[in-house]
């Protein structure tokens, strides 16, 4: 089975990655992860279906999964290259925005020196290049201790932090 | 200057670990050239035509002199013991190799210096004033919000990988010295009816290949606001700037296609859900970082010494260095000096370590021990004493750094051209050159006026030439290098374009045209009519037709 980080760990990927649209039903026993636009047509019917995650282009608007934000155990964003920076964008708006809470995901061209900016934005868990070495690219979520800006993994800005102030602004703004 | 606290410290010491470690990974075959382009310049480090070459943030133009020995230093160890002084106030080193550079960046560490984002399609350098506190015209020092935006855009983990780069400008003053209306966002701190800090937002400004004036999306921000409004902004760009094309990937085209009433509606929207949030600025994180920036212990004297009025009338040398190279100050008693790096023969913006050395000598000596750079590519001491000027020039002039022409035709702004870069079309240095030695009769340059030149060596607008009164661009025709010439651009609060006189001309005729050109406008000019006023009045014609006749 293939692995990834999640929550700063290696660990088995249980999920099956779709980029087209699946040939034939999902098996109940088989978490699937499947492109939007397939989901946007399926999701309506009765399928017998098990876990389902979706993963979104870096042109996708996340505005169409708002009303699977609650149901979605996974969500994943591709990189078609690192230097492409829309899926950060993509992951703060789904965490603080739409506040997704379940496994967000990076796919595609994931590399070691984009994991600490990833997590930043909101990213839990990543799909490493898989011929790269996975004990290398945990040492990319620690070339940072902390950051300057408020964001999904670190809400409170450093500013607030150094002057030693509550976060005093309105709870229901994100950052 | 702000001073780091342990967090800055840290912050740094970790970037400059990562890249010593990617830098590693790198030379050792185990990040490909592609994988490692963009984590270098994010550390300044391009891949230039005959070397690597480094270039160094300094934040706002504000170097302490204690940075500058540093940089003097870094110049004389790593490189050819010199740099250049840059149109976005850093300095860059043109022959570092690369497995130093990691033990570069430490160095600069020690003195709160390094390279971060000074290149790559990140938020680079912020901007601004080279006047900054010291300006009788400023509204508001825009200093401290310089170094909140700094540190917003450190290693800011949503845009390290936006469409294209980034350039943010910040002035406080009523007469803009930070050229914000050609910048991809520039900032204006204002004060309301209440007496308020906030700041005027632009977006959209740039030069490069599709030069465009910014455009006024919101009139007056709550200064506490600034980082959600920033975050809204780039957020918007990141995620709708052109990926296709990176000569359409600049904000400027977004604006443009959505039109700039249609993008600001869309950052309001995205800033009503930050605002009030964390993001907000509270008031006593901007009192800590003013804090830093309080005024230097001034003496009190009088606003006009009597010693430095009779060296004006007597020297008159001096008279005409106090004219061009002394700026006033909002002290009585003080000036801000401009020490000119556009010496004839040297290409501008360049200084060798030993002048550095000196600079920061004499900025101990006479300034407080600070300096400033400023995007004209000169430095400025910002607070001489009246009574100290003469001695200063004398040291200035042993220096080479007080040629009495700082806004004057021979204070050229240049990109280093193909002298350095592998991107240029054609060389810039020695078009400067040729320029200043043409007009190297101080009677005849004083009497001209002000008048901004500039220099570009290709499209990239490096030089700024749109915005130079007279601007010259280095072109490729068949493999040969040109020089298009376009004239009536301007920067500041009039910010305006240069237009293209006509089929551009080999480098050796370049003295010629500006030669005709000023000989047009000094012909036509109405009494306090600068080149530009007068090329807007007259049109573009009569300039043509004296160059072009000549031409043939």
């Amino acid at each position: 089975m293939p692995q990834l980080i999640k929550d700063g760990a290696i660990v088995e990927d249980r999920w099956t990655l779709w980029r087209e649209q699946p040939n034939g039903a999902l098996a109940p026993d088989h978490p699937a992860i499947v492109p939007l636009p397939w989901w946007i047509a399926q999701r309506s019917a009765p399928l017998a279906r098990g876990e389902v995650g979706v993963w979104l282009a870096p042109d996708a608007d996340p505005q169409a999964l708002a009303d699977d934000i609650g149901s979605l155990p996974l969500i994943a964003v591709d990189f078609p290259q690192f230097s492409d920076g829309r899926g950060y964008s993509i992951a703060r708006l789904l965490r603080s925005q739409y506040g997704f809470s379940g496994e967000l995901r990076a796919i595609g061209d994931v590399l070691r020196d984009q994991l600490f900016y990833l997590r930043q934005c909101g990213f839990n868990a990543f799909a490493v290049r898989s011929e790269r070495n996975l004990e290398d690219a945990l040492r990319g979520l620690r070339d940072f201790s902390d950051s300057y800006q408020a964001t999904s993994a670190t809400p409170v800005p450093l500013f607030r932090r150094r002057i030693a102030l509550p976060v005093t602004g309105d709870p229901n703004k994100r950052a | 200057m702000y001073r780091y606290d342990a967090y800055d410290h840290r912050f740094l010491a970790e970037r400059v670990a990562q890249f010593r470690d990617q830098t590693r990974r790198f030379l050792g075959g185990e990040l490909s050239e592609d994988e490692f382009r963009p984590l270098r310049l994010q550390n300044g480090l391009y891949i230039q035509k005959y070397a690597p070459m480094l270039r160094i943030a300094i934040p706002y133009g504000l170097l302490s002199s204690t940075q500058l020995r540093k940089l003097a230093h870094i110049g004389r160890k790593y490189d050819r013991g010199y740099g250049h002084f840059t149109t976005r106030q850093n300095i860059q080193f043109n022959w570092p190799r690369l497995e130093d550079v990691p033990d570069i960046l430490a160095e600069l560490a020690e003195v709160e210096m390094h390279a971060i984002q000074t290149s790559g399609n990140c938020v680079r350098n912020i901007t601004s004033d080279h006047f900054a506190g010291v300006a009788g015209d400023e509204l508001v020092d825009p200093r401290p919000y310089c170094e909140l935006l700094r540190q917003w855009s450190t290693f800011h983990p949503e845009f390290a990988y936006l469409p294209r780069k980034f350039k943010i400008a910040v002035s406080g003053a009523q007469t803009d010295r930070a050229a914000t209306l050609v910048h991809d966002i520039g900032i204006h701190a204002v004060r309301n009816a209440l007496g308020e800090v906030g700041f005027r937002v632009l977006v959209g400004g740039g030069l490069g290949r599709t030069p465009m004036i910014g455009h006024v999306i919101r009139e007056y921000l709550p200064r506490a606001e600034i980082l959600n409004y920033l975050d809204a902004i780039l957020r918007i760009y990141n995620r709708y700037g052109r990926r296709d094309n990176k000569y359409k990937a600049r904000i400027k085209i977004l604006v443009k296609e959505m039109t700039p009433a249609i993008f600001a509606q869309q950052v309001e929207a995205e800033w009503e859900r930050s605002q009030g949030g964390p993001g907000t600025v509270p008031d006593a994180e901007i009192e800590r970082i003013a804090a830093c920036f309080t005024p230097p212990p001034y003496v009190e004297t009088s606003a006009d010494d009597a010693g430095f009025r009779a060296a004006v009338a007597d020297n008159r040398a001096f008279g005409n260095w106090v004219k061009r190279n002394v700026f006033p100050h909002k002290v009585p008693g003080y000036a801000a000096v401009t020490l000119s790096l556009k010496k004839t023969g040297i290409p501008p913006g360049d200084a060798t370590s030993d002048q550095m050395d000196t600079v920061a000598d004499l900025a101990d000596a006479y300034s407080f021990g600070t300096l400033r750079v400023s995007h004209e590519q000169n430095l400025v001491f910002a607070d001489v004493p009246q009574s100290a000027l003469l001695a200063l020039w004398g040291e200035l002039k042993a220096l080479g750094f007080a040629t009495p022409n700082i806004g004057l035709l021979t204070d050229i702004i240049c990109c280093p051209g193909g002298d350095f870069c592998s991107l240029a079309n054609a060389k810039s240095i020695p078009i400067a050159e040729a320029v200043q030695r043409r007009f190297d009769d101080l009677d005849y340059l004083h009497d001209i006026g002000p008048l901004a030149l500039n220099i570009s060596g290709c499209m990239n607008a490096c030089g700024h030439h749109h915005v130079g009164n007279i601007g010259v661009l280095g072109v490729d025709k068949n493999g040969e290098e040109w020089y298009q010439i376009s004239i009536g651009g301007d920067q500041g609060e009039h910010a305006a374009l240069g237009k293209v006189i006509g089929p551009s001309f080999a480098a050796g005729a370049v003295p010629d045209v500006v030669s005709g050109l000023i000989e047009v406008y000094i012909e036509h000019r109405h009494e306090d009519e600068d080149f530009s006023d007068a090329v807007r009045r007259l049109g573009i014609e009569p300039f043509k037709q004296r160059v072009y006749a000549a031409a043939h």
